[in-house]
């Protein structure tokens, strides 16, 4: 199999003047005002294209998408929470026997699977890990949206330090969730796959091209979208793409590629906010004192430098 | 026609699925499933079968994986046991609301706790309800025919649905039996290949497993229900097909010298053939004993069933699992609450044997016998019996 950076040799950039017009991802669906989530849905689905076979876990995005009438105009499936990853290498493996044995055509189509955070990183990382080691050719796509807004507003093992949920409520002894963020995209690159990308709806371009860039390389690719949720985080929803630019430029989600191994900071940031910047756009962490905040800098200030460090040791000429 | 061999029957079963074409085989090793996984990965090493052999990583990504390869059009077979298909659980009922005609093995074995690998029906009884075609093979040339039948059920347009072979675990999996299988050009002409009427193909994209409303849920799972209860029909007519060109006739309930029955003996599975030679031995001694052995377990062939009973006046209604909590195994429940809905009434003496392995001999069927008499002349209402417990 070649390389993730020998398929990427002749890619096609989209910029803003080549937003491809199809929309996979189309009407009809019953997502929350100011979703995040379903923009960046949409987006992904644009960068892949009518080519597109869909697998989604359970979650918001597959209940607002096929509740009376379908949203998805290219093949969907949804089976259940915790699988999107095995189904989609099944998809896979049935789509490559038959290619094989010259029943079907291998007419391009992309596998993609789409799963919120608690599908990723709770119950469906089993299925995504094996999936990934195996090897199967398809992209996922993490819609993390910090908890488990489809059922209430519960904390996932992706929820924020210091996150209110309905299930990591602060009060007298509790800041809210009291662990650190699970850091999906780095368990993803840990298996060594081709491809692993974050992104977020505020570079709607650099995201396409990041989804655009997975489905070109053969083998399986992961993409963490950062997914904005006015209804979970108590934010307004008009303000969903402004969190979703200053979660980048305080450095809390950093945008970076993995490239056959090598770490690739998409987006520097040279003159960052303060997280509190950040963290006051949502109610969520309104209960948080100064010691809180500083807690928060120190450790996203941190994992930012294991980070470049990373950037460093893997692009060795640069 | 086809070559007598001595085989295991867990490879004789992955011989069959070879010569059914499967195109995906995605499988989780447990025992006594493993000799039927290991033997189809070899036979995709070695370009025998040309297949997607996916090694998943738990018996629930191995359901889900089919699940995806069977809507992608490609025919689909996986094989487990116990554990594993309790870790399936949840797949199991969405591939058949899917409609997708996934054939699944089952290496019968009891569930934990306490851990144990050996042989009982405790795994599927708890899966009764899935909404697949469930059979039960008697010995290894069932596996292989019940096996072709499977794929050729699943996949007939008038049913599309899931079929679960089950066969027992060890007490089959790990025997050899002498075994006829087909050529693979006779399996060729009685099973094409696989055309889904619908697939994911971009070139008609279609949504599958969409939000069920409560304005469309009910439909759902009744039209479903229809399915499996129409697939009955077609199951008699590709046995039929399979007894012409196999040359081997099965029927959904089988009967063993039940014509002048006073009491019959109802079995499931590969203890059916102690039950034969018990039968033959209380034949000889002059009592009017048989046995009606259910090969069609889902959808249940009430008919055939209440047929092959008419002339008894005592049924013993052999259990391969408990129902903890409810008097009765669960075969013996399903079946009294048949026999009460038929307005028929023999008496139903319940026996709970073989659980994990355990023997279960001739001399205790003509023991079961026995007590079921007594009780029986007693007039007694008779609660379900464990054989053989150690006090």
């Amino acid at each position: 199999m070649i390389s993730a950076a020998e398929a990427l040799q002749d890619f096609k950039k989209i910029t803003p003047k080549t937003i491809p017009l199809v929309e996979p991802f189309s009407k009809g669906h019953r997502a929350c005002q100011g979703c995040g989530e379903v923009l960046a849905l949409r987006l992904a689905a644009k960068a892949v294209g009518m080519d597109m076979i869909a697998v989604s876990a359970t979650g918001c995005m597959e209940i607002i998408s096929s509740s009376y009438q379908t949203a998805w105009e290219t093949p969907w499936i949804h089976v259940a929470f915790e699988n999107a990853a095995a189904v989609a290498s099944g998809v896979e493996a049935g789509r490559k026997a038959l290619i094989r044995k010259g029943r079907i055509k291998d007419n391009g189509s992309k596998i993609v699977a789409f799963a919120g955070d608690g599908a990723t990183a709770d119950i469906g990382l089993q299925a995504l890990s094996g999936a990934l080691e195996r090897g199967h050719d398809f992209t996922y796509i993490c819609l993390d949206n910090e908890a488990y807004m489809n059922t209430g507003i519960q904390r996932s093992s992706s929820t924020p330090f210091g996150a209110m949920t309905t299930t990591s409520p602060p009060g007298k002894i509790s800041k809210g969730q009291m662990t650190w963020k699970k850091n999906m995209p780095m368990i993803a690159a840990a298996h060594n796959i081709p491809y692993v990308a974050t992104a977020s709806p505020a570079w709607h371009v650099d995201l396409m091209n990041k989804v655009k860039k997975a489905v070109t390389i053969p083998g399986p690719a992961y993409i963490h979208i950062y997914s904005p949720c006015p209804t979970g985080w108590r934010c307004p929803p008009e303000t969903s793409i402004e969190t979703a630019r200053k979660v980048v430029q305080s450095k809390v989600f950093p945008l970076f590629e993995v490239i056959d191994g090598q770490f690739i900071l998409t987006r520097d940031i040279k003159k960052p906010i303060p997280v509190e910047e950040y963290l006051k756009t949502q109610r969520r962490f309104s209960h948080l004192g100064p010691e809180d905040i500083a807690y928060i800098q120190k450790r996203v200030d941190a994992d930012w430098d294991r980070l470049l460090k990373l950037v460093q040791a893997t692009n060795p000429e640069a | 026609m086809g070559r007598r061999v001595g085989l295991e029957v867990s490879l004789a079963c992955a011989e069959v699925v070879g010569l059914c074409n499967a195109d995906v085989v995605a499988a989780y090793p447990i025992t006594p499933q493993t000799h039927i996984v290991e033997h189809l990965s070899e036979m995709v090493a070695d370009g025998h079968l040309d297949a997607e052999f996916v090694p998943v990583e738990s018996e629930h990504s191995a359901m889900s994986c089919c699940v995806g390869s069977s809507a992608a059009g490609a025919r689909t077979f996986t094989s487990t046991s116990s554990q594993g298909l309790a870790l399936m659980h949840e797949i199991l009922f969405i591939a058949a609301s899917l409609r997708l005609p996934i054939v699944m093995a089952v290496a019968n074995r009891s569930l934990s706790g306490p851990i144990s690998i050996w042989n009982d029906h405790s795994d599927i009884m708890a899966e009764r309800d899935i909404g697949w075609i469930q059979t039960f093979a008697e010995n290894g040339q069932e596996v292989v025919d019940l096996t072709i039948h499977a794929f050729k059920v699943a996949e007939d347009s008038r049913v599309c649905l899931p079929v679960a072979v089950n066969l027992d675990g060890f007490i089959l999996t790990h025997v050899i039996e002498p075994i006829e299988l087909p050529d693979k050009e006779e399996v060729d002409a009685y099973l094409p290949a696989f055309e889904p009427s619908q697939s994911l193909d971009t070139a008609n994209p279609i949504s599958m497993g969409i939000v069920g409303m409560p304005e469309i849920y009910t439909e759902a799972k009744k039209a479903n229900a229809v399915a499996l209860e129409d697939s009955y029909e077609v199951i008699k007519e590709h046995w039929a097909g399979m007894a012409e060109k196999f040359g081997r006739t099965y029927k959904p309930i089988e009967t063993y010298r039940t014509d002048d029955a006073d009491t019959v003996f109802v079995t499931m599975g590969s203890l059916g053939e102690t039950t034969m030679s018990a039968v033959d031995q209380m034949r000889e001694d002059g009592i009017n004993v048989g046995q009606v052995r259910i090969r069609l377990w889902r959808p249940f062939p009430v008919e055939d069933f209440m047929e092959a009973i008419a002339g008894a006046k005592t049924l013993i209604v052999i259990d391969r699992a408990l129902s903890p909590g409810l008097p009765a195994g669960p075969v013996a429940t399903e079946l009294r609450g048949l026999l009460y809905a038929k307005g028929a009434s023999p008496y139903v003496a319940n026996f709970v044997c073989g659980l994990g392995g355990r023997d279960v001999t001739r001399a205790q069927f003509i023991e079961m016998y026995q007590t079921a008499q007594k009780a029986a002349a007693s007039g007694e209402e008779m609660t379900c019996q464990m054989v053989g417990v150690k006090e």
